[in-house]
């Protein structure tokens, strides 16, 4: 375990850690606002089953957010525990953005534990629902600043390298690099179809397993009408994405799209394998597709690979990471389409088992397209930790014991995971929406068979 | 006063914080998992519940505002610290992690097993002892001797961490402290509560620790003469820090004695710990680590370091609010605390 290479193993470890911590962030990000919503509807319209549905996500998402901070200090820790170098030298430009997101998580957990706790302790219910807003921004201005530092990996800027020394800092520079624009835009809103996508698998998972009350009627609109907003919007704002990488950082771009020799009328390359001379084999070749995303015009000229020495070449798997992204990115915009136009297809029942099927996959479906892109931007990112200045061979631990370290965290994740998981399906399990709105006199007349 | 003294009093002031809020959180999990083997459960499970329920969040967070604010402000902290604790560090991050994973599971999820209830029950008392045994050792460590540089590569002597006898002090002051300081806060939540049973008992514990705490302290003084016969030369010029803590403890242990000011009596405890806190971190400048990690030559550049206070006044023009409003929605709301407004969701 020791002779490993320290490298290699704080990668991994650093991998593993974020692909546990990126659902429960995703999901932290993305629930305040579905719960806004829910809770709102049931104040405006009066109607409490929109009430008892931010009420019952909210018993989940406390799980969800208390093992969030559990793996969000994990990875606040191994930052400096397994790449000590990269913040000792990238920490002179970018420590700012990581310092305010404590504050800003601060005031989250502040107000969702009051949120928590005073569901019927004030007179006036919006007073309730305004606790939200501090939840909201908290969690949103977190999500900001951390992928304001994962743009700065990208794009650094705001400093000047002297005898290995970043100097000559502004943090400001630093943190609105062109990068931050797309990225930030673009995780919040994946984060809140993610989260709209994920509460709209469980109202469906409910419907298919034979629950009509029409209170998951309710939740089920709710939800995938929300995930198809967000959803288009995510889709348009990766496309924005798409162009920024064509112009500031063409090598992750052209690895993303097997794409070696510059030139304009570029095709985008969807699949296919490629053999030992890069040459690309059964692949669906879209003519200039490629240049049209990087610029809206095929006469757009799009830099190769080649063009790059090659020890500065991204892995060439990323690739299929982007192509399956951008698949399930249209899968999560066509499924919530095809429920809005559900009383329009053919057959009788409004809400067919196909359909349901779909929906109760528009979650793990989001989340996996999370993963993808993360996969993406990091694993485009190599062989650098800061493009142009830090390699990511230079930055890590030089401790030899880094092996044990992931095997124990492995266990600990699996654990965790495996425990949380029960938990809360046990949660739903032993006091069903049903039991409760009849515990609550919620019943409606002549419509829970709506 | 320059940056870099501006930025390691707001970084000990945060490590304080992390030490009062954890300690009645560690503590109150070993007294709630102590109450459980001896039968008083039912006694004083409930005020510890009920206090911890909505706070629990808060504390995490002022130990991850430390960490990533002293390597902000002293990069090569997360160079030598980061590079040597990264086992020990570890198995602290473990520890937590199984400590606030399952306090969660169990306050939030569906109560019904009681099996798993006493598992969960013994995680939670054993990491309210361990995680700050692990945790202290780190500042046995920052007097020096035990991380150093080999070949460029930074190592740290095991051997020389366990068999010294300052690293035991400082791990047996961390956990009589956590005991003494939580038992002192739940005697006082406790008769807030108007809760007279729980408060017989946890004020039994809060005496019971009072004097254990105070030998634990003589023998941990002592014990940096060996290790750092600087250090403790520089804590004998401020030596009134260390007469005053003791002050503020006689007070503390009397007015809990007498059964009066209860309130005042924490506060003394809170100053008990601030003088003895300040004291030791003064006198340990300008070393973070001796030998290695300097103040004045470790901070960061001066935008930075100014980019980062201006953050921290900002941000706690927002936090200080917000925790007011939590404390008095919760710790000092008199119907909260007896248990008569609504639970949770």
């Amino acid at each position: 375990m020791s002779s490993l290479d320290p490298v290699l193993m704080s990668r991994i470890l650093t991998g593993l850690t974020l692909f546990v911590h990126i659902v429960l962030a995703t999901i932290g990000v993305g629930i305040p606002i579905m719960l806004a919503l829910a809770e709102w509807r049931g104040i405006r319209t009066g109607d409490d089953h929109y009430t008892l549905l931010a009420r019952r996500w909210a018993r989940g998402y406390v799980i969800t957010v208390a093992v969030g901070v559990v793996t969000g200090t994990a990875i606040g820790l191994q930052l400096s525990l397994l790449w000590p170098t990269f913040m000792r030298v990238a920490g002179k430009a970018i420590a700012l953005p990581l310092f305010m997101e404590t504050f800003a998580f601060f005031v989250e957990a502040i107000f969702l534990g009051i949120y928590l706790y005073t569901w019927d302790r004030f007179k006036n219910k919006s007073t309730h629902l305004l606790l939200l807003i501090p939840v909201a921004i908290g969690s949103s201005a977190s999500a900001f600043f951390i992928t304001s530092m994962n743009a700065f990996m990208n794009q650094p800027q705001g400093f000047e390298l002297v005898d290995g020394v970043f100097t000559n800092v502004n943090p400001f520079v630093a943190m609105f690099n062109p990068a931050t624009p797309t990225k930030v835009s673009h995780v919040l809103a994946s984060a809140f179809t993610t989260s709209a996508g994920v509460l709209a698998s469980i109202a469906a998972f409910s419907l298919l397993k034979g629950s009509t009350h029409v209170y998951f009627k309710k939740a089920l609109k709710l939800t995938v009408v929300s995930a198809f907003v967000f959803a288009v919007a995510t889709v348009a704002i990766g496309d924005f994405s798409g162009k920024f990488l064509a112009k500031y950082q063409p090598e992750k771009l052209a690895a993303a799209e097997w794409h070696f020799e510059t030139m304009t009328r570029a095709p985008l390359i969807y699949g296919g394998i490629l053999d030992e001379n890069h040459e690309v084999k059964y692949a669906l070749k879209i003519p200039y597709a490629l240049s049209i995303l990087a610029g809206n015009n095929p006469a757009t000229k799009v830099i190769g690979l080649n063009e790059f020495p090659e020890d500065e070449r991204p892995p060439l798997s990323v690739h299929y990471y982007f192509d399956l992204k951008v698949t399930i990115g249209a899968l999560l915009v066509l499924i919530p389409l095809l429920y809005l136009f559900r009383r329009k297809l053919p057959g009788k029942k409004p809400y067919p088992k196909w359909l349901l099927l779909s929906i109760v996959a528009l979650g793990p479906l989001a989340m996996s397209a999370i993963w993808l892109g993360w996969f993406l931007a990091e694993i485009g990112r190599q062989p650098w930790i800061v493009r142009g200045y830090m390699k990511v061979a230079d930055a890590a631990t030089t401790s030899t014991s880094v092996g044990w370290m992931l095997l124990l965290f492995i266990v600990l994740y699996l654990v965790l995971s495996v425990s949380a998981i029960r938990v809360l399906s046990q949660l739903f399990r032993n006091k069903s929406a049903e039991e409760e709105i009849r515990a609550l006199g919620l019943e409606i007349e002549g419509e829970d068979r709506a | 006063m320059s940056y870099a003294m501006v930025a390691i009093t707001i970084l000990w002031t945060f490590l304080f914080g992390y030490l009062v809020v954890a300690s009645i959180d560690f503590g109150a999990g070993f007294f709630s998992f102590y109450s459980v083997l001896t039968g008083h459960r039912n006694k004083i499970h409930n005020i510890i519940q009920r206090y911890l329920s909505p706070v629990w969040e808060v504390t995490n967070v002022f130990l991850i505002f430390f960490v990533v604010g002293l390597v902000g402000f002293f990069p090569d902290a997360a160079f030598y610290y980061g590079t040597a604790l990264l086992v020990p560090g570890s198995l602290a991050l473990v520890l937590l992690a199984i400590r606030g994973a399952y306090y969660a599971y169990h306050t939030y999820g569906s109560q019904t097993e009681t099996r798993t209830n006493k598992v969960y029950m013994a995680l939670y008392g054993a990491t309210g002892l361990l995680i700050p045994a692990a945790l202290s050792t780190i500042l046995a460590i920052s007097e020096g001797g035990i991380i150093d540089k080999d070949n460029g590569k930074v190592v740290l002597h095991w051997y020389s961490f366990f068999t010294n006898p300052y690293t035991w002090s400082v791990i047996i002051l961390a956990l009589v402290s956590v005991l003494y300081i939580s038992a002192m806060f739940l005697t006082y939540y406790a008769q807030r509560a108007g809760d007279e049973v729980a408060f017989g008992i946890v004020r039994g514990y809060a005496l019971a620790w009072s004097g254990p705490t105070i030998l634990a302290s003589l023998f941990a003084f002592f014990q940096i003469n060996h290790q750092n016969p600087v250090h403790f030369q520089n804590m004998l010029h401020m030596a009134w820090m260390f007469i005053a803590s003791f002050l503020c403890f006689c007070i503390a242990a009397y007015l809990v004695w007498k059964k009066v000011k209860l309130g005042l009596a924490f506060v003394m405890v809170v100053l008990q710990f601030a003088f003895a806190w300040y004291g030791y971190g003064r006198s340990h400048l300008p070393y973070i680590l001796y030998d290695y990690i300097h103040v004045h030559e470790s901070i960061t550049n001066d935008t930075m370091a100014v980019a980062l206070i201006t953050a921290f006044v900002l941000g706690l023009c927002v936090l200080i609010p917000s925790l007011i409003l939590l404390m008095r929605l919760f710790l000092f709301d008199a119907n909260y605390i007896r248990g008569k407004s609504a639970k949770r969701g």
